[in-house]
Formats: structure tokens, C-alpha cells, sequence
């Protein structure tokens, strides 16, 4: 066996050990291990994409001395190592870019359990990515909720506490649908493991049996995760969850967390389900119709927010709506769409949340529209990072957005007859309303100021670290906009590895 | 011969001729540019709180009888979650009723994956407790991540709870400090229970592979037995023996050593390198490979879990 293919189990042990270790030391040093410990990871992933590239095929890792229906494996394929590689990348840049961030709002003896929340959240993250095991998703998924409960809650503001208490309820109701569709899934099948899974789905499909239950399976599995990413009409925790969270957790929050959530739910589609039997059961109808829905109420919930990080969250909620259009469209070109999305929106929107955290910072840490007026003079590089943000998140050419809004139309014009009109307008008008609120916030941060306030003549200067990370999201940016060709035959290959 | 109207300075055209000129700011005026009122923003909030007279708002807001769209919002609110909730109840009871029937030999969940974990699992794994096998052995994976979310929804906790110990020891209000309780019957009942109780937990830790128990269920009987030792003692007793820096470090410890066993065993595993740890007889206590380090580590991190919920919530520290 290759050296190479312990790296993902190494990866996800690392995170563990990682944050297991950050208990009894001191912020400081709990951060230089975290950033030690993401950084390795990165590479790590990095060097199993290149290894799964040359191969051109996947490989099952068995994690102890059993094989897999008895045992656990990890399973790493081109689409895995590919968001593993982009997850601890982009973690790494929002911890970079929101550092001085935690340490002004963490307490200053909590710092190091900051970094533990971060390290398991990055080990889960992982791990939902890897697995080819059920159960194990389902462990991981909750590591996941637990961590990302306690991001948002370290910061300890009153608003904080609520939105934290939110998320909890709203994430465990979609946990809870998760896990009873599992062991339903579990009991007419008999299995856990994913091809296994497929393989008696698939017979029982043929035989015509356990149809009600099946349906059922269907829909709870796929809303408790929809739940749980934040579809529309359960997005109600995403803006004070991001709003008012420390920066970096809303970074990786809005970023990674919710991403990981459809991954895992693509990959059920995939390899347990089967997308044959998805499509017929028409659950993706629904998601199509809830992400259009989102993508439009979204912005327009943006448009009328009177803060810039209220105004980011609430933009997330229309991408994940495009997501969900783009798996909607049932077709392979949709959900490589829909997979590119992911990664442009998390490149993006950490890079916003990144550069409006440097424009609060020089407008006296007020965050409200008014006070940022001309921000982008008094901290250029955050000013330059959000006009980079915000014209990829509109979909400019030369951005990674423009690709991301480009393969969802074409992938329209294959679908169904009936999605396509519906598809390209409503792609049409959301795209209209990200220019709205976006350029509206871009124009207001190149504004010069009219009425100096004492805080007008603050310069900012970012940490060394922040602006490492500002400039390795901008170049990714443009590096997902230029070379784009690359990167979707990649995600359509590893898709069809899932199969 | 053509009329100047009254009202030029408002007309469509003559705003529109001064913004391409640039005369005019497009966000000056009506939008939200109204200059800005030097006292409203204090920090990172939006609202200045004295401002408002919240109460005031929340009263209104409040009373039903005055305020109708909130009754209508309530009731309607109410309405459709018990509906939403019966709806799904019915689903899903619909879904049970059709699923197979709870242990049919021929179902489907009776297949080769348990009957390996039956017949072959004493053999392999060296536990003879069936359940231990599966799941600190076969699926060791799974539950190393069930011990993490356990550590993760402690650190959890200890976010939320946690409180300076000065800011504690300053607190006159808190009903711990009036501890050890003049209880002479339970302190009595207390000191004979505690060690059977702490040998019990150890017991059931110990003999996790050879009958049903483990790490899990004997860390929480220790647990419970700390905690009725604190409620007895106080505080002050306890710490003499376990306060924080002995709870990070049998945590840290027992966790790492846990780490470092699953890592061993997931490399070994995968690389088909001979596994070093001898498996011994089944039966004995000394046996089943790594499966009883695994259970003292576990036991060791819910004991310290339990115990640590319990004074975080009562307390604020430990």
C-alpha cells in the first residue's frame, strides 16, 4: 500500500490529537498547534488529490484490521480529496484573517478551547468527506453540530448566545430526521456501508418492495440535511448565527459547515441511494423549487439589511440556494455545478467576511452602513478584498462566481423542459439583486467621507497573517475564474468516481 | 413659448440632469443618508439601548388584547406546528408500520455482517462480551468519534460555564459555600457508599470484554459516585483530590493514550502489519488485545465528563 493513502485517516487523527492536546495549554500555543496541525493537512489532502489524479481511481482505506462491511473505511476519491484540499485551505485562511479578532472577543482563558472547537470541526469536516460508512457520517455530523454550536457561542454577547441556542435547535431537529431516515435506511437493507447500501436498494427497487418506507427514507433524510445546510425556508438561524458570531467562525461557518452538510447528502444521492431513484422519487423537484425560492428571498432579505455582516449572511442563504437549484436540475451537469458552486462560495464568502471584518476594524468596529462609508480608503487591501468578493459573488468574468453562474445556466438548458425557463429567469433576477445589494455596498466603501467622524482618520493596518490570507483567497479566486476547464473536468470525473 | 414649472427643483428631469452631472450624491438624500446622529451607535451594536425604552415596546408587544397580529401570529403559529408535528408523527408511524417485523430470522438486517460479529468475534477480537467487540474493535472508528463528541460537548460546556475563580470565590450569593451540609445520616450513608460505589464503576470498567458493561457505563457509575461525594463534602473536599488541573489531566491523558492506541491500530490494520498487542485467552481478564486499555481510557474520560457537567452547572468550576 501506497504511503500516500494513509494521508486521509492521518488527516483526521491529526485534527483530533490536535485539539485533544490544546486542552491544557495556553492560547498562544493552542494556536501555533492548530495552525501547524491545518496547515499539514493541507498538504497532506493536496498531496492525496495529486496522488488520485495520477491514478485516475479511488481507493478504500480500511481503518483497523477488519474489512469494510464488518469494519470501517475511509474511502478517498478525486471530488473528495479535491474539497478536503479546499476545506483546510480556506480554514486556514479564516483563522488566519480573523486571529486578532478571537483574541479580542474570546476571553482570554477560553482562547485555547477556541482552537479544540476549531480542530474537531476541521476533523469532522474531514471525516464527512471521507466516509463510506453511514453511521460513521452520522458520528461526524454530530461532532460537527456540537463544534459549530460552540463557535458561535464563544464569543459570549447576548446576541451570540441566542443565535448559538437557535442553531441548536434547528441543527439537532435536522440531526434527528438524519438519524431516524438512517435507521430505517438501516433496517430494510441491513447495512451501513455504502455500496452495500446500494447494492440491496437496488434489489429491492427490482422486487417493488418497502416503497412507503423508502419514500419515506427519501424525504427525511434529504430535509433534515436541507434543515441542517439551511434551505430557504429554514434559514433563520443563518443571520445572527453568522452576523454576530467572532470572525472566523462566521468565516468557516457560512464557508464550510453548511457545505459539508450537502456533500454528505450528494454522496448519499450517490453512492447509497442511487440517483436514478432519487430523481424518480422527485425529491429534487423539491429542492429545486425551495432553492429558487431561496435564491431570490435571500438577496432580498440582503438588499434590506442594515448591517454588512447581516448582509453576507443573508446572502449565503441564496447560495445555498443556488446549490439546491443546481441538484435540482437532476442532471450530472447540474450537480457539477452545484459542487463548483460549493467551492467558489467558499473561497468567496470567507474572503467578504474576511475583508468586512477589516472595514469594521477601520470604521471604529461599527458595522452598520453609515460608518463604513469610504472604509476602503482607510484599509485598502479590505476594500480591495470585498470588491474582489463581491464581483465574484454577482459573477463577473475572470471570477470564480462568473463560472459557477455560467455552468448553472448551461447545465438549465439541459434539464427538463419545464425547469429551464423558470431556471434561467429566476438565475437571472437573483443575479440582478446580488448586484443590487453588493455594488450598493461597494460604491458606499469607495464613497469618501463628507462628515469627518473621530474615527475617519483611523488607518488600519492588518496583521501580517490576515493579509497572507486575503491574498491567498483573492489569487484562488481568480485562479477558480481563469482556469476554471481544469477544475470542472475534475468534479465531473470525481462524480462519476461516486458512481 | 415654453413654461417653467413651480415645481423644476423636484421634477424627474431636472434630478436626473443633476445626477449624470454629478451634482447631486445618489446616496445623499432619501435612502439612509441622513447624517449621522453622533450619540446612536455605541460599540458593535446596532441598537443603543437607551434609546429605546424596551420595556416599554415589549409591553405592547406583548399584550394580545392590543395587539392582534401577535394574537393572530400565535395562534396560527401554535396551530401549525402541532399540525406540522401530527403530520409527521402519522408519516412516520405510516413508515413503521410497513417496515419488516423486529427480529424475523429472515429479515434483512440478519445477514453476514452480524452473524460474523456472532460467531467469529471471540476468536478474532479476544473479548467475550459480543457488543464490546463490535464496537471498540470492529467498529473502533466510530466510537473513537463517540468519545470525541463526548470531549467536544464538555469543552462545550465548559465555554458556556466556565467562571474566573476569583469572580467564584467572590460570589456571597451561591449556596456552595454554606457546603459541607450538617448531615450526619447522609455524610454517614455517603462514606459507606462511595468506595463500594467507585469499586463497582472500577469493576464493571475492568471486566468491560468479559461480561456486559465497559467504559461507558462504568465511567458514569464512577461519575454518579463523585458527584454524591461532592453533594455530601462540598467543593472544598472534593478539590483536595480532583479539581481542574487533575480533571485536564487524566483528560488530556487518558485521551492521548486513546489516540495514540486508534492510530496504531488504524495503521497496523490498513497495512496489514502484524498487530503487536497479544489477544491472550478469552476469558481472562488479561485479554482481547487493546479492548481493555480502551475501556479504562473511556471510563476514565466519562467519569471525568459526568462529574465535570455536574459541577460546571452547580458551581462554574470545578
Amino acid at each position: 500500500m501506497n504511503v500516500v493513502q494513509n494521508f486521509p485517516c492521518f488527516s483526521i487523527v491529526l485534527c483530533m490529537v490536535a485539539g485533544i492536546l490544546s486542552t491544557p495549554m495556553k492560547g498562544k500555543d493552542a494556536k501555533r498547534m492548530t495552525l501547524t496541525a491545518v496547515t499539514l493537512v493541507t498538504l497532506m489532502s493536496l498531496v492525496t488529490l495529486l496522488y488520485v489524479v495520477s491514478t485516475g481511481e479511488s481507493f478504500v482505506y480500511t481503518m483497523g484490521k477488519y474489512p469494510a462491511p464488518w469494519g470501517n473505511e475511509i474511502r478517498a476519491g478525486i471530488l473528495e480529496a479535491m474539497l478536503a484540499t479546499v476545506f483546510a485551505l480556506v480554514m486556514l485562511c479564516s483563522l488566519l484573517g480573523g486571529m486578532d479578532h478571537i483574541f479580542r472577543t474570546v476571553e482570554e482563558d477560553k482562547v485555547n478551547l477556541y482552537f479544540i472547537l476549531a480542530d474537531l470541526l476541521l476533523s469532522s469536516l474531514l471525516a464527512i468527506i471521507y466516509t463510506n460508512d453511514l453511521f460513521t457520517g452520522y458520528v461526524f455530523v454530530e461532532i460537527n453540530t456540537i463544534a459549530a454550536c460552540g463557535m458561535i457561542m464563544i464569543r459570549r454577547s447576548g446576541r451570540s448566545l441566542i443565535a448559538a441556542t437557535r442553531y441548536m435547535v434547528m441543527s439537532l431537529i435536522g440531526s434527528g430526521l438524519f438519524l431516524i431516515g438512517l435507521a430505517m435506511l438501516y433496517d430494510i437493507t441491513g447495512h451501513l456501508l455504502m455500496e452495500n447500501v446500494h447494492e440491496s436498494m437496488e434489489r429491492l427497487v427490482e422486487a417493488g418492495q418497502y416503497q412507503i418506507p423508502l419514500l419515506v427514507i427519501i424525504s427525511v433524510i434529504t430535509v433534515g440535511l436541507a434543515i441542517k445546510s439551511g434551505l430557504y425556508p429554514f434559514h433563520s438561524w443563518m443571520p445572527d448565527a453568522y452576523g454576530y458570531s467572532t470572525i472566523s467562525s462566521s468565516a468557516i461557518l457560512s464557508g464550510l459547515v453548511s457545505k459539508s452538510y450537502i456533500i454528505l447528502l450528494i454522496k448519499i444521492f450517490y453512492r447509497v441511494i442511487g440517483f436514478d431513484i432519487i430523481v424518480r422519487s422527485k425529491i429534487v423537484n423539491v429542492l429545486f423549487v425551495f432553492g429558487l425560492i431561496g435564491m431570490v428571498m435571500g438577496s432580498v432579505s440582503a438588499i434590506m439589511a442594515k448591517d454588512i455582516y447581516r448582509m453576507i449572511a443573508y446572502s449565503s442563504i441564496a447560495q445555498i440556494g443556488y446549490v439546491y437549484m443546481g441538484i435540482g436540475l437532476a442532471t450530472e451537469a447540474g450537480m457539477v455545478a452545484a459542487v463548483f458552486h460549493i467551492l467558489t462560495h467558499a473561497v468567496t464568502k470567507s474572503l467578504l467576511f474576511l475583508a468586512a471584518k477589516g472595514l469594521n476594524d477601520a470604521s471604529g468596529h461599527k458595522r452598520i452602513f453609515p460608518a463604513l462609508q469610504g472604509a476602503a480608503f482607510r484599509n485598502p487591501l479590505a476594500g480591495a478584498a470585498f470588491l474582489v468578493g463581491s464581483l465574484s459573488m454577482v459573477g463577473i468574468p475572470m471570477l470564480a462566481g462568473f463560472i459557477s453562474k455560467l455552468l448553472f445556466a448551461v447545465a438549465a438548458l439541459g434539464a427538463g423542459s419545464n425547469k429551464v425557463l423558470i431556471t434561467l429567469i429566476v438565475l437571472a433576477v437573483s443575479t440582478i439583486l446580488n448586484a443590487v445589494y453588493f455594488l450598493h455596498t461597494v460604491i458606499r466603501i469607495y464613497t469618501p467621507v463628507q462628515t469627518p467622524r473621530e474615527f475617519t482618520n483611523i488607518h488600519v493596518r492588518m496583521s501580517m497573517g490576515a493579509v497572507a490570507a486575503v491574498y491567498c483567497l483573492i489569487i484562488l479566486n481568480f485562479g477558480m475564474g481563469l482556469m476554471s476547464q481544469p477544475l470542472t473536468d475534475l468534479i465531473q470525473f470525481g462524480i462519476e468516481m461516486f458512481a | 413659448m415654453s413654461r417653467i414649472r413651480d415645481d423644476y427643483e423636484n421634477s424627474l428631469w431636472n434630478r436626473l440632469t443633476r445626477w449624470v452631472d454629478g451634482e447631486a450624491d445618489p446616496f445623499a438624500g432619501k435612502m439612509e443618508m441622513e447624517h449621522l446622529r453622533e450619540t446612536n451607535y455605541i460599540g458593535d451594536s446596532v441598537y443603543n439601548p437607551d434609546m429605546l425604552d424596551r420595556e416599554k415596546i415589549a409591553q405592547y408587544l406583548e399584550n394580545t388584547k392590543k395587539n392582534t397580529e401577535m394574537r393572530a401570529f400565535r395562534i396560527l403559529y401554535s396551530l401549525t406546528s402541532v399540525a406540522l408535528c401530527l403530520l409527521l408523527i402519522a408519516v412516520l408511524l405510516l413508515a413503521v408500520s410497513w417496515l419488516p417485523v423486529l427480529g424475523d430470522p429472515n429479515g434483512p438486517n440478519n445477514n453476514e455482517v452480524s452473524a460474523r460479529y456472532i460467531e467469529k468475534g471471540m476468536e478474532e477480537s479476544g473479548a467475550v462480551n459480543m457488543v464490546t467487540n463490535m464496537i471498540l474493535s470492529y467498529r473502533g472508528f466510530d466510537t473513537f468519534g463517540e468519545t470525541c463528541v463526548l470531549f467536544i460537548a464538555a469543552t462545550c460546556v465548559i465555554v458556556l460555564l466556565r467562571k474566573k475563580e476569583e469572580k467564584i470565590e467572590n460570589a456571597r450569593e451561591t449556596d456552595w459555600q454554606y457546603e459541607p451540609r450538617p448531615d450526619a445520616i447522609l455524610q454517614k450513608i455517603t462514606l459507606l457508599l462511595v468506595p463500594v460505589i467507585f469499586l463497582y464503576g472500577f469493576y464493571i470498567i475492568l471486566n468491560g470484554h468479559l461480561s456486559p458493561g465497559g467504559g461507558f457505563s462504568g465511567g458514569a457509575v464512577i461519575g454518579a459516585g463523585l458527584i454524591l461525594y461532592v453533594t455530601t463534602f462540598g467543593f472544598h473536599k472534593t478539590q483536595r483530590f480532583f479539581n481542574e488541573k487533575i480533571y485536564d489531566r487524566i483528560k488530556v491523558g487518558a485521551l492521548s493514550l486513546y489516540s495514540i492506541t486508534m492510530i496504531y491500530y488504524f495503521y497496523t490494520g490498513a497495512n496489514q502489519i502484524k498487530n503487536a498487542i497479544p489477544l491472550g485467552t478469552p476469558g481472562d481478564i488479561l485479554s482481547s488485545g487493546m479492548i481493555l486499555p480502551i475501556n479504562i481510557f473511556v471510563g476514565l474520560e466519562v467519569a471525568c465528563t459526568m462529574y465535570v457537567f455536574f459541577a460546571l452547572f452547580r458551581r462554574g468550576g470545578m
